[in-house]
């Protein structure tokens, strides 16, 4: 039973993945991100061994609000402030974007076959949905043109290695969980910020024209 | 052997009245009565009584297109099961011999639409080329997936008993969707097609067939609404096998299965609007991506 | 202890609150003041862990700690002056003629002071996850203070920054999971150093490896490891040159500390070898790059940076050679922080004076601005490791190492870079402090004089006598890094 909610959710994440890589409108992104951030809170209360369930509801509570309620909020006062409403032109279509998440997909599932894993968690598809996440945040950050996007991809990559965390480890780290989430908090924060700046300046956020800086001699 | 040959009968005679359902559901939500049930029944007898038109650009394979469409579906029917009961003809590996025939059916029509030589049937025929070659992972993996989970090979032993899924759930519900996109995008539904359009620019499966009429067109109109049919058949044995019952009460559950599939296509299509030509790739390929999960994770 | 990390945070906090610019400058020189004599007295003073064993403040961290305090009491000395001279309101920017505006000076010097209590708290940690989190927030306190000067270049390296590193980051947090997966089933209280050291021989090899190999790339982001550099010039080419002198001197360092954590517990756990070959082969990678970028620049601060990226190869090949390398590298470190600390000050002189940031529009530096210049002359000597300054013996300890290991051909690599860079860096020294100058003697106030002179004096006299104290300490640093 709590086998196969656990595997739901995971697939649940993954399906957000997807829909992350496929689609262009940056407000669905947002949204998407909420939802991961809601489903991680969901999956550490299953996965945790119920060693001190106060800690753990409140770990999971104090994710959900900052992940699913906070960044969603913060990001989508950025993106209204610049005025974009969605991805145009990526470096890596969309389409092709998804075929690259299908590939990662199986090289995940592969290698988390093949990793000697540390107990039994029951589960085989925690572990190489971690991967997956952590491909997919990578791939958003090096695909992508705007700013916003790339904070996305962060987030998803923050996302991945925090799933990771809590299918690794099952007996206590909280100041790791409390500092890791209070660091993206002020680095999301930072960012929007950043991103509001980058509007006012530039009158765009796409990065890939922030290239002044360089070493070639013109 | 019976239940087999009274499944292809009521394939062959009850496929356009799946069409009929769609087009009344559709017309129920517009608020309007909408056409009769049987009205594909008689478009059919009134085109089989016509003549057919043949331009002077056409070769032989203008003719052949629709003959083997037909025939290739028609042969299709004979392999998918219904009701819980094996098919007419089965053997291992037969859900790849069903992809195939599709295949077959479909690159005829291409190849007829190209043969008029006229642009717009070229323009259709291209963008069905490009949807197909992503919806027919999509439908290889999905089977690929219960195959695995099953442990057979031939789709009558696939979709005829319920499969244990188990925790596995989230697989069948991800092969269930991914099933159903491609049959939404085989048989030219909203979101991915609009039957309903005139606009030569939004066309996809109607552009490749303006230049056929008359039985031509009246095989054309047949074999689809046996495609839909079988995919349909294909979708209910997926999700609600209804093997291990008695064979007539699993006939009618399966009936009534697909009946009710033809309602929810008819709601679909009320509901939501089509999708940008350049939004459809990325919908096939995710759910190519969805039955490559379900795939992953049915591994035992 | 708590003291030492805690008050450079309540002082930026109240640095937000203050009114005035005077009072806030006061706070920033208080701050440095104190936090100085804080450092100087935990070397006589032996101070107890705390929280459970979360803060400790072992002779590596020390060491690192005291760099970091002399760093920022000569950047609070410069920064006070250069506050005082930099305008408010619209200036406009010499390269391309744009208005553009400074940062309020309460975020400034509140996020120097956020920056000043994070990087204690990188050398306290004893905790890998504490640690994590410190190094992120370094990089957080410190992206406000690159973008000090609010036009679109800065901003461009202030996002490269925030972003690379972030990543980098990241992926050390994966590291640091690994670690926790290699430490399971054994003793000890989780990912303190003290414990995983002594309870080395029980750590899982594989997670420990892939632990390792992705903290290097992690925490190797942030200290400027190549291919993993392409931030550095960037954003300490933008940055004041306060900042940027405190981000080679002491925020590399920080990098550089985690790096050293993770290798003590590899080398206790005997994963010797595989931890060398990475090193080094990152370490070369470094130097190399940072020479072919160095020969031909035209921007001398971006220069400098590709400096830090070369001295930061030489102190991974150090480590990453065993034996005396380590302590060469070690001795690097301090050298090197104060050296490069030193240049960015004097370059911060020159860019004022100057108003270009290409080498080619400075000349006469030596009669223009003739401490500047001497200094700018004798830095060039300090960095490209010329006796008598202290960053001679290091990097002869290093080359003394690989010669004794039998690395000829790592020996050769070593040295072609750095004769590279010599040759690279003396056309552009060189070039700027002499010739034509272009305007009559600049008057030089006190406080851009200071700091580095003194800085200075010291890389000079730790180049002649190394006093016992530091001796002991860093061969006592060595020993846990694998020296025999």
């Amino acid at each position: 039973m709590i086998l196969q909610a656990i595997d739901t959710l995971v697939v649940l994440l993954i399906l957000t993945n997807l829909l992350l890589l496929g689609t262009n409108r940056l407000n669905g992104c947002i949204r998407m991100i909420a939802f991961q951030g809601f489903l991680l809170g969901v999956l550490a209360i299953f996965l945790q061994t119920p060693g001190n369930p106060v800690h753990i509801f409140l770990l999971a509570a104090g994710s959900m609000i900052l992940k699913g309620v906070v960044f969603p909020w913060l990001l989508s006062r950025a993106l209204r402030e610049a005025h974009v409403r969605r991805e145009v032109d990526p470096f890596v279509g969309f389409t092709l974007s998804l075929i690259a998440g299908g590939a990662a997909l199986a090289v995940a599932v592969s290698l988390g076959a093949r990793l000697p894993l540390p107990e039994a968690l029951g589960s085989t598809l925690v572990f190489p949905g971690a991967l997956f996440m952590i491909f997919v945040g990578f791939f958003l950050i090096v695909s992508r043109r705007t700013a916003l996007s790339q904070v996305l991809g962060y987030l998803v990559l923050e996302n991945g290695i925090y799933l990771c965390g809590i299918a690794l480890i099952h007996d206590e780290p909280v100041l790791i969980e409390m500092g890791v989430l209070l660091d993206v908090f002020v680095a999301v924060f930072i960012m929007g910020i950043m991103i509001f700046h980058i509007q006012r300046e530039f009158d765009h956020i796409e990065t890939d024209q922030l290239a002044t800086l360089k070493d070639v001699e013109p | 052997m019976i239940m087999a040959t009274l499944h292809l009968f009521m394939a062959l005679t009850l496929s356009p009245l799946l069409l009929g359902i769609i087009n009344r559901t559709k017309a129920l939500f517009a608020g309007r009565t909408g056409q009769p049930l049987l009205q594909l029944y008689y478009d059919l007898a009134k085109l089989l009584r016509k003549g057919a038109v043949y331009s002077r650009t056409t070769t032989w394979v203008f003719r052949a297109g629709p003959v083997i469409g037909l025939a290739s579906v028609l042969m299709a029917s004979a392999l998918v099961p219904f009701g819980g009961r094996p098919s007419l003809l089965s053997f291992p590996g037969d859900f790849l011999v069903l992809a195939c025939l599709l295949g077959l059916a479909r690159f005829f029509t291409i190849l007829a639409a190209l043969d008029t030589g006229s642009s717009f049937e070229g323009m259709g025929a291209s963008r069905e080329a490009a949807f197909s070659a992503l919806a027919e992972p999509a439908l290889l993996l999905s089977l690929a997936a219960v195959a695995l989970r099953s442990g057979r090979l031939s789709l009558s032993s696939m979709l005829v008993s319920p499969l244990a899924w188990g925790h596995l759930a989230p697989a069948l519900w991800l092969v269930a969707a991914a099933v159903f996109v491609v049959l939404l995008a085989e048989n030219a539904r909203v979101p991915v097609d609009d039957p309903a359009t005139h606009l030569e620019l939004t066309m996809i499966h109607e552009v490749m067939v303006l230049d056929h009429s008359g039985p031509d067109l009246a095989f054309i109109l047949y074999g689809a609404a046996l495609k839909l049919w079988i995919l349909g058949a294909v979708w209910v044995g997926i999700v609600a096998p209804f093997g291990g019952m008695n064979p007539w009460t699993g006939t009618l559950f399966a009936l009534a299965a697909i009946l009710g599939l033809a309602v929810f296509i008819g709601v679909i299509e009320s509901l939501m609007a089509r999708l940008r030509l350049s939004r459809i790739p990325p919908l096939l390929v995710g759910a190519g991506v969805c039955a490559l999960l379900a795939l992953l994770v049915a591994r035992p | 202890m708590l003291a030492l990390f805690g008050f450079p945070f309540w002082g930026g906090c109240t640095a937000f609150l203050l009114r005035t610019d005077r009072s806030r400058r006061i706070l920033l020189l208080a701050c440095a003041i104190l936090h100085l004599f804080l450092t100087m007295a935990a070397w006589k003073v032996q101070l107890r862990p705390e929280l459970n064993g979360w803060l400790a403040l072992d002779t590596l961290g020390l060491l690192f700690l005291t760099l970091i305090s002399l760093l920022f009491m000569a950047a609070a000395l410069y920064a006070v002056g250069y506050l005082r001279r930099e305008s408010h309101g619209r200036i406009k920017d010499f390269e391309e003629g744009v208005l553009f505006s400074n940062e309020p000076e309460a975020v400034f010097i509140g996020c120097l002071l956020f920056f000043l209590g994070t990087m204690t708290l990188v050398t306290l940690s004893q905790r890998f996850g504490l640690l994590w989190v410190a190094i992120e927030a370094t990089t957080l306190s410190s992206a406000p203070l690159i973008y000090f000067h609010r036009h679109h270049r800065s901003l461009e390296a202030a996002w490269k920054y925030l972003l690379i590193c972030s990543v980098g980051i990241a992926l050390a947090l994966l590291g640091s999971f690994f670690l926790v997966v290699a430490a399971q089933g054994t003793g000890g209280r989780t990912l303190i150093v003290q414990d995983m050291v002594q309870h080395a021989a029980h750590l899982r090899g594989p997670w420990l490896k892939a632990a390792f190999l992705l903290l290097l790339i992690g925490y190797g982001t942030k200290m400027g490891l190549a291919p993993l550099h392409t931030w550095l010039p960037d954003a300490h080419s933008e940055a004041p040159s306060v900042v940027s002198a405190l981000l080679s001197g002491a925020l590399l360092n920080c990098a550089f500390l985690g790096i050293l954590r993770v290798v003590q517990v590899c080398v206790a756990a005997g994963l010797l070898s595989f931890v060398q070959g990475l090193l080094t082969g990152f370490g070369l990678l470094s130097m190399g790059v940072a020479a072919v970028f160095i020969v031909g620049q035209a921007d001398y601060k971006r220069m400098l940076a590709y400096s830090s990226v070369e001295h930061m190869g030489i102190m991974a090949l150090g480590v990453g050679l065993g034996g005396a390398g380590i302590f060469g590298a070690l001795l690097q470190a301090v050298n090197h922080s104060l050296a490069k600390a030193m240049l960015f000050l004097t370059a911060g002189n020159i860019l004022g004076v100057y108003k270009t940031k290409t080498v080619s529009g400075v000349r006469g530096a030596l009669r223009v601005l003739p401490v500047s210049g001497a200094l700018w002359v004798a830095g060039f000597l300090m960095i490209t490791g010329s006796p008598p300054f202290g960053l001679f013996p290091s990097e002869f300890a290093i080359l003394k190492a690989a010669l004794d290991g039998g690395h000829g051909g790592v020996a050769a690599a070593y040295l072609l870079s750095l004769a590279l860079i010599f040759i690279g860096m003396a056309g552009i020294f060189l070039r700027m402090a002499q010739g034509e100058a272009p305007s009559p003697r600049c008057p030089e106030p006190w406080w851009s004089i200071l700091p580095p002179l003194l800085l200075g004096l010291g890389v000079l006299v730790l180049g002649l006598y190394v006093p016992p104290f530091l001796t002991a300490a860093l061969q006592t640093i060595s020993r846990t890094l694998g020296a025999p």
